[in-house]
C-alpha cells in the first residue's frame, strides 16, 4: 500500500534515524494502526497531516513508546522497542516530545522545568545544567520569562518553554504533536518560526500538524494518513501540486479551502 | 447618533470605578443590617451575645477559683470554675504516672521536637532540608532513648504503662501523622499500580482498614499482634496502639492522596516518562508534588481527625490526656460538682487550641502556594 519515494540526494535506508517495520496497533478491538512502514532518515522533517482520528498521533507516541504497538518491529536510533524498560528510557532520553497542550510542570518555574531532566536523569550538575537551560531559552526568545511558573505565561511563550525544555536534554530525534493546535491564533507563528529554526539547524523531526504552509516550507517528506494507514507520502511540492490519492485530494480540498 | 462605520481619533480616558462604599459603618450596612430581617436576627444574636458572654467571663476568671490545697474551697463556691483543681493537678495531667525524678526526659524530649518541629513549618525557615532529618531521622530515635531510657547511658528504663498525660497525647499524634502520611502515599500508589497483586493488597488493606471502627483496629492490634508473634518480640504496651492508629490514618490518607493523583491529567505523566524520567522520579518529582499540594486541606483535617481520635487509646490501657483528666476528676480528696465542668471545659480548650492552630496553618499553606502558582 504504502510506496516509498527517496529524494534524490538522500537515501533513507542508509542511516536511518527510525524505522518503522510492518507496524499494527490495536485500542482493543479498533485497529488504530494497519501496516505502518516508514524510514526517517537521519536530519529528515517529516510532517504527518491527515484528519483526526486517522492515527498519526498514536504513530509518533509509538516512537517514545507512550503508546505500545503490538505487531511489526520500530528501531529507534538503533535501538528496538521492546518491553525492556532500560532501553526504553535510553531513547526516551535521545527523543524530545512537544505535546499539543503543552504539558509544562505547573508546580516548578520555566528554569526548573528546563532543568529537571538534565540534573535527574543526565546528572548534569546544577550550574550546567541552568547555563544551558539559559541559552536554550535565550534561543526560544523567552528567557526572560525563565524564573516565572507556567501559569503566568501565554501560550505561546508556554509552548516554546516546552521545546527548550526538550531541547535541555540534546536530543537527536524530535516529535511534535500537534504543537499549535491549541494556541490562540496570534500565537502560532512564534512557535512555528521556532521550529523551523530548529529543523534549519538539522534536528530530524517528526511533526504532527495541520499547517500546511509550514510543511510546505520546511518538510522533506509530507506523510498522508487516513483511518490508520498511510496512504501518500512525497516531497512536499509534488504532495501538495499533484496529489495521487482520491483520498488525499478530499483532505487538501477540505484543509486547504 | 449610531455610525456605520467609525475610526477612532482619541483614546477613551480610563476613569475610576463608582464610588466604593468603604469603612466599617458601609460593611456592617451590606452585611448586618441589609433588610429588615437580617437587622432582626443581627439584633437577636448580639443580644444573646451580650447576655451570655459576661456569664461565661465571669464563671471562668472573677468567680473562679483559683487557688486551692483541696476541693472544699470549690465546694462551697459553686458559681465559678475551680482552676485550682486543674492547677493542682496538672503535674499528673501532663506526665501521668512518669516517675518525678525522671520527668524532666519527658520536658527535653518536648522541647527539642518543639524547636524541629517549628524549624519544619516556618515555611521560610533557612536549611528546612536538614530540619527535615534532624526530625525525621534522629529524633525519634532520641525520642526513644529519653522517653523509655536506656541502661547504657545511665538513664533508667520507664515503662510505657506509667507514661500518660498530655505527652502521651502528642506523641500519640505526632507518631501518627509522621508514619500516616508516607504510609498512605504508598498504599495510593499502589491501589493505582499496574502490578496486580499490589494493587488488589492495597485495596483490600485500606478498604478493610475504612471499613472497620478505629476502636477495633485497637482491639485488635492489642489483643491479635501479640499471638502472631513470639513472645520474646511481643511489642511494647503502648507500640500496638500506635501501630493501630497509624494502619488506621494511613487508609484514610491513602484515599485523600488518591484523589490528588487522579485530579492530574495524563499529560503530565506523559511529559516526564517523554523526558526519560523512570518511575520514581516521575512520581516523586512531578507527580506527587501537584498530587499532595492539591489535598494539602484533605491531609490536615485527617491529620486533626487523627488528633481526636488518640483519645481512644485509653480503651486499651494507655493514659492519654483525657484518660488523665478522667483520673484526675475521681480523686475523692476534689470531689465537688464544679471539678467536672472544670475539667472538660479545660480539656476541650486544649484540644481546640492544638486543631485550630493545625487549621490556620493550613490555611496559610494554601495561601502561600496558591502565590506561587498564580
Amino acid at each position: 500500500m504504502s510506496r516509498i519515494i527517496a529524494s534524490p540526494d538522500r537515501d533513507p535506508f542508509a542511516d536511518a534515524a527510525i524505522r518503522f517495520a510492518g507496524v499494527h496497533k490495536w485500542y482493543g478491538s479498533f485497529h488504530v494502526l494497519k501496516n505502518i512502514n516508514l524510514t526517517v532518515g537521519r536530519g529528515e522533517r517529516i510532517v504527518i497531516c491527515g484528519p483526526s482520528g486517522s492515527g498519526k498521533s498514536t504513530l509518533i507516541r509509538c516512537v517514545n513508546r507512550l503508546e505500545q504497538h503490538q505487531r511489526g518491529s520500530i528501531v529507534v536510533d538503533g535501538v528496538e522497542l521492546t518491553d525492556d524498560v532500560i532501553r526504553i528510557d535510553e531513547v526516551r532520553r535521545d527523543v524530545g516530545m512537544v505535546f499539543q497542550s503543552f504539558n509544562l510542570f505547573p508546580h516548578l518555574t520555566i528554569l526548573e522545568n528546563c532543568t529537571l531532566a538534565p540534573i535527574w536523569v543526565r546528572k548534569m550538575p546544577r550550574r550546567d545544567a541552568d547555563e544551558l537551560a539559559i541559552k536554550l531559552l535565550t534561543r526560544v526568545k523567552i528567557v526572560d520569562q525563565a524564573h516565572k511558573y507556567p501559569g503566568q505565561l501565554s501560550g505561546g511563550q508556554q509552548q516554546r518553554a516546552a521545546i527548550a525544555r526538550a531541547l535541555c536534554m540534546t536530543p537527536r530525534i524530535m516529535l511534535f504533536d500537534e504543537p499549535t493546535s491549541s494556541l490562540d491564533p496570534e500565537m502560532v507563528k512564534e512557535v512555528l518560526d521556532t521550529m523551523t529554526e530548529l529543523a534549519q539547524e538539522g534536528m530530524t523531526m517528526i511533526v504532527v500538524t495541520h499547517e500546511m504552509g509550514f510543511a510546505r516550507q520546511v518538510a522533506d517528506r509530507v506523510v498522508f494518513m487516513d483511518a490508520g494507514e498511510i496512504v501518500e507520502m512525497n516531497a512536499p511540492a509534488p504532495f501538495f501540486d499533484h496529489p495521487q490519492h482520491v483520498r488525499t485530494k478530499l483532505f487538501l480540498s477540505q484543509i486547504l479551502h | 447618533m449610531e455610525l456605520l462605520a467609525y475610526v477612532r481619533e482619541a483614546p477613551e480616558p480610563e476613569d475610576p470605578p463608582p464610588t466604593l462604599t468603604s469603612g466599617a459603618l458601609a460593611w456592617a450596612r451590606a452585611n448586618l443590617f441589609s433588610s429588615p430581617g437580617s437587622s432582626l436576627i443581627t439584633i437577636g444574636f448580639l443580644a444573646l451575645i451580650v447576655y451570655l458572654l459576661p456569664q461565661l467571663a465571669a464563671w471562668a476568671t472573677t468567680r473562679a477559683v483559683w487557688s486551692a490545697t483541696d476541693g472544699a474551697v470549690c465546694r462551697q463556691d459553686q458559681d465559678g470554675a475551680c482552676w485550682a483543681f486543674v492547677i493542682a493537678k496538672w503535674d499528673y495531667l501532663r506526665f501521668g504516672s512518669y516517675p518525678f525524678a525522671e520527668r524532666w526526659r519527658v520536658n527535653v524530649a518536648e522541647a527539642i521536637g518543639a524547636v524541629l518541629i517549628v524549624w519544619l513549618l516556618w515555611t521560610n525557615a533557612p536549611r528546612r532540608a536538614w530540619g527535615a532529618l534532624l526530625f525525621f531521622v534522629v529524633y525519634p530515635v532520641l525520642a526513644v532513648i529519653l522517653l523509655r531510657g536506656s541502661s547504657l547511658l545511665g538513664l533508667p528504663i520507664v515503662d510505657s504503662l506509667l507514661w500518660g498525660g498530655v505527652f502521651v497525647s502528642l506523641l500519640t499524634a505526632a507518631v501518627g501523622i509522621v508514619f500516616s502520611l508516607p504510609l498512605g502515599v504508598l498504599l495510593a500508589l499502589g491501589r493505582r499500580s499496574s502490578l496486580p497483586i499490589v494493587r488488589l493488597m492495597s485495596v483490600v488493606f485500606i478498604e478493610f482498614v475504612r471499613g472497620v471502627p478505629l476502636i477495633t483496629i485497637l482491639f485488635m492490634a492489642n489483643n491479635l499482634l501479640p499471638l502472631f508473634l513470639p513472645e520474646r518480640w511481643a511489642p511494647d504496651r503502648f507500640l500496638r496502639p500506635l501501630a493501630g492508629i497509624v494502619m488506621f490514618s494511613a487508609a484514610y490518607m491513602a484515599e485523600e492522596v488518591r484523589g490528588g493523583l487522579q485530579s492530574l491529567g495524563r499529560g503530565q505523566y506523559e511529559a516526564a516518562l517523554a523526558l526519560g524520567l523512570n518511575y520514581l522520579r516521575m512520581m516523586g518529582l512531578v507527580i506527587l508534588p501537584q498530587a499532595l499540594t492539591l489535598v494539602i486541606p484533605g491531609i490536615l483535617n485527617n491529620f486533626i481527625g487523627l488528633f481526636m481520635d488518640t483519645t481512644l487509646i485509653s480503651a486499651v490501657g494507655m493514659t492519654d490526656f483525657l484518660e488523665a483528666m478522667n483520673n484526675a476528676i475521681k480523686d475523692p480528696v476534689w470531689a465537688g460538682p464544679t471539678i467536672m465542668v472544670t475539667g472538660y471545659v479545660f480539656a476541650g480548650i486544649f484540644y481546640f487550641s492544638c486543631c485550630y492552630g493545625m487549621a490556620r496553618y493550613s490555611a496559610h499553606v494554601e495561601r502561600i502556594l496558591a502565590k506561587g502558582r498564580n
